[in-house]
């Protein structure tokens, strides 16, 4: 037992720490961290340069079959490349979700012309894909969406919403789950498409979150008009095939988002309350510990995943577990921190308050974390019937035209 | 990557496995509670025929020396079985003696353990409170012991004990009691029957100093260390064991015409059990890793392992109980004897406040370095 590369995978870390040693800076534990999707025009060129060079260098679609310009190696290389290229200075978060699951859905569905068209600019990062799925009455049921798709010749016309897009804003191409038969059970009348995202009938409107960022947008489809070539799968497959692009959510390599334990550790040493560092108080031991116990044991179990990848195992549903906790333990540890910090823990301005105010923005961001790509209670609902094989819930809309299904508040 | 046991040590966990469950050791836990033995030690030798009692120590002490890796995995099962042996009391004072032992103590004993011949334990508890160097009151001066100890481990049965004491300069001092003369034991009802508790009275007990380079309340910390990470082996095994039953009723129990499993509030209970357990299986075998790569200072893995399986096993049970309904709270059914277990090991080698101090201390430590 231990936590050491095999020789092959000790190689292929070096060949990654050699070309980012050349072409990167190291980053630095006190620099600001990354915000996904926060880009202007500059960030997003400096972005799409790092994206040609990574794959100039072969280092990107390190998953994909070499026939469409990946590498065709395995989940564990792409998690040793993820691991490295995390302690590096690079723009991160614009095109995962493209390489990550947009295009592999193309390569499973797509023709031979439409995918020597789409994934060599989708590699270099000159174009960006984003998937296009939840809606305001098909997020955790997702089944449920009405963004409509008729049929009309040779075309289809689409027409309604989809929102939580993540960088729907920065995208040139998604894929896009529609319904084309609202007469037959919910998952039944589903077809997936791709769509230009430039093209007329696409409105994009940026979502402003609570705490203040964007990263999500509405989109907003009126009378958009496509070819049924460019239809992905058979009409009445949309669930399946958006299960095939779920199928490729990304791994967690170890990213935690901050301020960590760490953070909140170095926090508690240095911030005095009654006359002493608040980590000499009982109550912060008792409470940071716990988190230091849940923080350890999501890296532990990270590695036990990573040794079956290794072995050539492909990650299954227990990924759930990091998110699940660590969604809830960046709130509660934001809030104990400013309840460490008493009335001034309401003060953000960096003027004055400790840590320079994050541990306020974590306050307002967190929240998000325990909702965005799957809510907590969704994620304990796959681990409960996909890990320990309890039955699903009673379904009352499982036979029914969805048209008839009860929809609320509408 | 390289983080599971090997196959050779899922080999040994598998037997242990199958020969566990043709032992019935619920029924002897069960029979604990009506003023039983407590512990089998038909079982126990049974068990060390198959090389349990000895697999971490050296051959040239009697033992396996099949090492700490398979001790965990022995452990694991042993907890899912709640199989009533002194495993974990012996075990202890086996490393005590590792660790500190003349090489003529060690001759005495070791062998003995490894064969199942002797059963050993550790007596530090002085009743209620922490783990503190400052509550150790027994006195070691010439070559006896006088003082109380309680509650010890299998106290009542164990052949000899490792001691902290005080010697006459009030320094702490570990010793080697063989419970014989001088050594008044009474068996003490507990909540946890088939782990039995006994009070040691020493009036005069002969007792012999263990020796050591480190402190000997340093020395004691450290072997409470390793026992932490065995221990937390026990631990996660019966918190599955839990979450098996649990989920096994939960699919097979209906209510309102459907399974109760298929209810959300019963889901996500039994989903958050789940990821307690994880956690605390990856912590527990990151302190296996410790133990395996001869790493001295273990108490911050230690600890952190400590702490994440107590939280599994005592969630685990306890949860077990609540899927189970009324049923789960009855005497005949199971889940109660789980649950005793559960809250017995989390009191049993220092509780959670003792090992979240000991955590935030071993960060502090290394922050300063």
């Amino acid at each position: 037992m231990d936590l050491e590369d095999t020789k092959e995978e000790a190689d292929y870390r070096a060949s990654v720490r050699a070309f980012l040693d050349a072409n990167a800076e190291p980053r630095s534990r006190s620099a600001a961290p990354a915000r996904f999707y926060q880009v202007n025009e500059d960030r997003l060129k400096i972005a799409k340069a790092w994206q040609a060079k990574k794959a100039a260098a072969g280092f990107a679609g390190i998953r994909w079959p070499t026939e469409w310009g990946g590498q065709g190696l395995s989940a564990i290389h792409d998690v040793i490349y993820q691991q490295e290229e995390g302690k590096y200075a690079v723009p991160k978060g614009v095109f995962e979700i493209g390489l990550g699951m947009c295009i592999p859905t193309m390569m499973a569905f797509a023709s031979k012309e439409q995918l020597e068209r789409y994934t060599g600019p989708a590699l270099r990062g000159e174009e960006i894909w984003c998937q296009l799925f939840s809606e305001p009455h098909g997020g955790s049921d997702l089944a449920g969406l009405r963004t409509r798709a008729v049929k009309d010749g040779d075309d289809w016309v689409i027409n309604g919403q989809k929102i939580w897009t993540s960088g729907a804003h920065l995208s040139d191409y998604g894929i896009l789950v529609t319904r084309t038969d609202p007469n037959v059970p919910k998952h039944k009348g589903l077809t997936m498409f791709f769509i230009d995202m430039h093209a007329p009938g696409v409105e994009v409107r940026p979502i402003h979150q609570m705490s203040g960022a964007s990263h999500f947008n509405e989109v907003f489809f009126t009378d958009l008009r496509i070819p049924d070539a460019q239809r992905l799968g058979e009409v009445g497959d949309g669930w399946k095939v958006a299960l095939t692009t779920l199928m490729n959510e990304r791994l967690a390599v170890g990213d935690e988002p901050r301020p960590d334990i760490d953070d909140l550790f170095a926090f508690a040493q240095k911030f005095e309350r009654n006359g002493k560092p608040a980590i000499k108080d009982p109550v912060v031991r008792d409470r940071i510990a716990d988190w230091y116990a849940k923080s350890k044991g999501i890296e532990a179990t990270r590695y036990r995943t990573f040794t079956r990848l290794s072995r050539g195992a492909t990650p299954g549903p227990e990924a759930s577990i990091g998110r699940v906790v660590n969604a809830m333990k960046q709130q509660e540890m934001a809030r104990f921190a400013l309840e460490m910090m008493g009335a001034g823990g309401m003060v953000s301005d960096p003027s004055v308050s400790q840590n320079g105010g994050e541990f306020q923005l974590s306050l307002l961001s967190s929240p998000g974390a325990r909702i965005a790509g799957g809510t907590s209670e969704i994620l304990r609902n796959i681990i409960a019937e996909r890990v320990l094989g309890l039955p699903g819930d009673v379904r009352v809309d499982k036979d029914m035209a969805f048209k008839d299904v009860p929809s609320g508040r509408g | 990557m390289n983080f599971e046991f090997s196959d050779e040590t899922q080999e040994i966990a598998g037997q242990g496995r199958r020969f566990l469950a043709g032992k019935d050791c619920l029924k002897t836990v069960r029979a604990s509670l009506s003023g039983g033995e407590g512990s089998d030690a038909a079982l126990w030798r049974e068990m060390a025929d198959l090389g349990w009692a000895g697999a971490a120590i050296p051959e040239e002490y009697g033992g396996h020396g099949i090492g700490y890796e398979a001790l965990c995995a022995i452990a694991e099962e042993l907890g899912r079985s709640l199989a009533p042996v002194p495993f974990a009391a012996t075990n202890l004072a086996a490393e005590a003696l590792l660790r500190t032992g003349s090489e003529e103590q060690k001759q005495a004993w070791l062998p003995k353990i490894a064969a199942g011949e002797a059963t050993g334990t550790l007596a530090l508890s002085e009743g209620n409170g922490p783990i503190s160097e400052d509550a150790v009151t027994v006195r070691y001066a010439d070559g006896k012991l006088t003082g109380t100890k309680w509650p010890v481990a299998h106290g009542a049965t164990a052949d000899f004990a490792v001691v902290v004491a005080r010697d006459p300069d009030g320094r702490i001092v570990q010793v080697l009691a063989e419970l014989g003369d001088g050594v008044t034991r009474t068996k003490l009802d507990s909540i946890d029957a088939s782990r039995p508790q006994a009070r040691l009275d020493f009036d005069g007990a002969p007792a012999a100093l263990l020796q050591s380079n480190e402190d000997p309340w340093d020395a004691t910390l450290s072997v409470i260390d390793r026992a932490a990470i065995i221990t937390a082996f026990e631990e996660v095994g019966g918190a599955q064991a839990c979450l098996d039953m649990a989920v096994d009723y939960a699919k097979t129990r209906y209510a309102f015409g459907r399974p109760i499993g298929s209810n959300q509030a019963i889901k996500h209970k039994l989903a958050d059990v789940f990821v307690a357990l994880e956690l605390a299986r990856s912590n527990a075998m990151m302190g296996a890793l410790g133990l395996l790569s001869g790493e001295q200072d273990l108490s911050l893995a230690a600890a952190t392992a400590r702490v994440s399986s107590i939280q599994a096993f005592v969630t685990a049970s306890s949860e077990n109980i609540q899927t189970h309904g009324g049923i789960g709270f009855t005497w005949e059914a199971d889940p109660q004897l789980f649950y005793r277990r559960a809250n017995a090991l989390a009191l049993g080698l220092g509780s959670q406040d003792f090992w979240k101090d000991r955590l935030i201390s071993a960060l502090e430590r290394r922050h300063a370095a």
